[in-house]
């Protein structure tokens, strides 16, 4: 009886290790990747970015992570505290809960679970409810714009995405993020990227809209509702909100390199398969995200309906429709 | 032919072709040569009529140059400068007060045009600060210190401009 409580306990703190393993490099990702954004934006615009704090300014995020630390968190009078602070943590919770079922290589998996997909998608919808919850719970004008924006904006592109999605379980016949990598397995052109190009297009801007980043960021529109829905939070309370955005970003990074990119797999047969390539890969998608965020004025919040509606669902639909007839001709081996 | 147009707008806006010309011009700005001047360490250059903090010169036997006549105090826009004066022993005037308020100066340059001694002046200096309130009121010691500390740079200013005055 008490070898059996031992065993659970230990299990317990063997998981619990594996989850810091995974949140804490995670963290340090987030750190450098605002580093890098304003580095890389800085670049775009003829600027050398931050380069004070340490070594070419790559003690920055930390200067930055301190700073905030040691701000005051501000509550408005009239705001629901409870919820107020709750939304924070409704936020960054499922960023990182996501990342669970996400496989680093063949084995590395915290949980590798059979619903991946759907455990991934089901988490990247809840971190709406942190978004709607902090306009709401502020009680400012411009807060509750700005989730309403956000709610009606990653309710419309979740349907965009999911439907990209099932393009790749198609192909990939499994729900199973590893069995998805290992279904392209055989060099660069047997990824996902070429029979579902169309998808993967979709899926990223999606993932753009997703995650609130420009040129979609009506959620935020600095210069038209001052900061959207974290405009009343200050200090660490804003800087949460600030992690989840930048660990969905590198989220929904990862899941483009696993399910289009081949994830941890090489593109030339004579290199072999590892880690570095999925992080390789994640990186492009993440230069892209900034690249977006260099070069396109934000979008009006009505084409933005509309490019979710109008343009990316019945694409969107129609390839699926494509692929699934591809796969009833003799033609289905580019689709698996 | 409208038809002909739709077609290509279609196929423009499905390509992306309008985003990617956007990426590519961002993309080449990514290579280019920076514009950024690091400040301590660089600067950008200065005209020798660059106007910044005031300064009060002396002749070179060390004698203030003031003579008192309010002419600056007069011009003044902004009303920050304020003058006191008295008759001395050999029987020229002479300031006992010169103040600028820093915090009202304009630094529109009209007091050292107006200076008939070229004696207050505005200097390149323009990284100066004050911690406390009542820092930034300049009196006549503080502004003949500026003065003595910097004549080296203020005389050879004056001497480039001299010609086009």
């Amino acid at each position: 009886m008490n070898i059996e409580w031992l065993d659970i306990v230990l299990e317990s703190f063997w998981i619990l290790f594996k989850i810091l393993l995974i949140v804490i490099p995670l963290m340090i990702s987030v750190a450098y990747l605002t580093f890098f954004e304003r580095k890389v934006i800085g670049y775009m615009q003829g600027r050398i970015g931050p380069n004070r704090v340490g070594f070419y300014g790559l003690l920055q995020p930390i200067a930055d992570a301190i700073k905030l630390m040691f701000k005051e968190i501000i509550t408005p009078n009239k705001s629901n505290k409870t919820l107020f602070f709750l939304a924070p943590i409704l936020t960054i919770a499922p960023a990182f809960a996501a990342w669970a079922v996400i496989p680093f290589n063949a084995e590395l998996v915290l949980a590798d679970i059979n619903a991946g997909l759907l455990y991934v998608l089901a988490m990247t919808s809840i971190a709406v409810y942190g978004v709607i919850i902090a306009g709401w719970a502020s009680n400012s004008k411009y807060a509750f714009l700005g989730s309403l924006r956000s709610a009606a904006q990653i309710v419309s592109y979740e349907i965009a995405m999911g439907f990209t999605l099932v393009g790749v379980l198609m192909c990939a016949n499994s729900l199973n993020l590893g069995d998805i990598v290992e279904g392209q397995k055989g060099g660069l052109l047997q990824w996902y990227i070429w029979p579902l190009f169309p998808l993967l297009i979709i899926y990223f801007i999606s993932a753009v809209a997703e995650t609130n980043r420009a040129p979609f960021d009506v959620a935020e529109g600095e210069s038209e509702i001052v900061a959207g829905f974290h405009v009343e939070y200050s200090g660490m309370a804003f800087a949460v909100f600030f992690l989840a955005e930048y660990a969905n970003m590198i989220l929904v990074s990862m899941l483009a390199a696993l399910m289009f990119l081949g994830g941890w797999l090489s593109p030339v047969s004579f290199l072999p398969d590892g880690i570095l390539w999925l992080f390789f890969k994640v990186g492009i998608c993440l230069f892209f995200f900034l690249w977006f965020r260099a070069t396109f004025p934000r979008y009006r919040y009505d084409q933005i309906m509309r490019l979710g509606w109008k343009v990316f669902i019945p694409i969107t639909l129609v390839w699926i429709i494509f692929v699934g007839f591809m796969m009833q001709t003799p033609y289905k081996g580019m689709f698996h | 032919m409208n038809i002909k147009k739709q077609i290509i707008g279609l196929i423009k806006g499905l390509s992306l072709y309008e985003l990617l010309l956007g990426l590519g011009l961002t993309g080449r700005y990514f290579f280019s040569k920076k514009v950024t001047i690091q400040y301590p360490e660089e600067k950008t250059p200065q005209s020798p009529r660059f106007r910044g903090l005031h300064a009060l010169r002396r002749y070179p036997n060390g004698e203030e140059r003031c003579i008192a006549c309010k002419l600056c105090e007069a011009v003044c826009p902004a009303m920050a400068i304020t003058i006191e004066s008295e008759m001395r022993e050999d029987n020229t005037r002479r300031t006992t007060r010169y103040d600028i308020d820093l915090t009202k100066c304009i630094f529109c340059g009209f007091c050292e045009e107006s200076c008939p001694v070229d004696s207050i002046v505005e200097t390149r200096i323009l990284d100066y600060h004050g911690e406390e309130r009542g820092d930034l009121l300049y009196n006549k010691e503080m502004l003949l210190e500026v003065g003595d500390q910097y004549e080296k740079i203020i005389q050879a200013d004056r001497e480039k401009e001299a010609k086009y005055r």
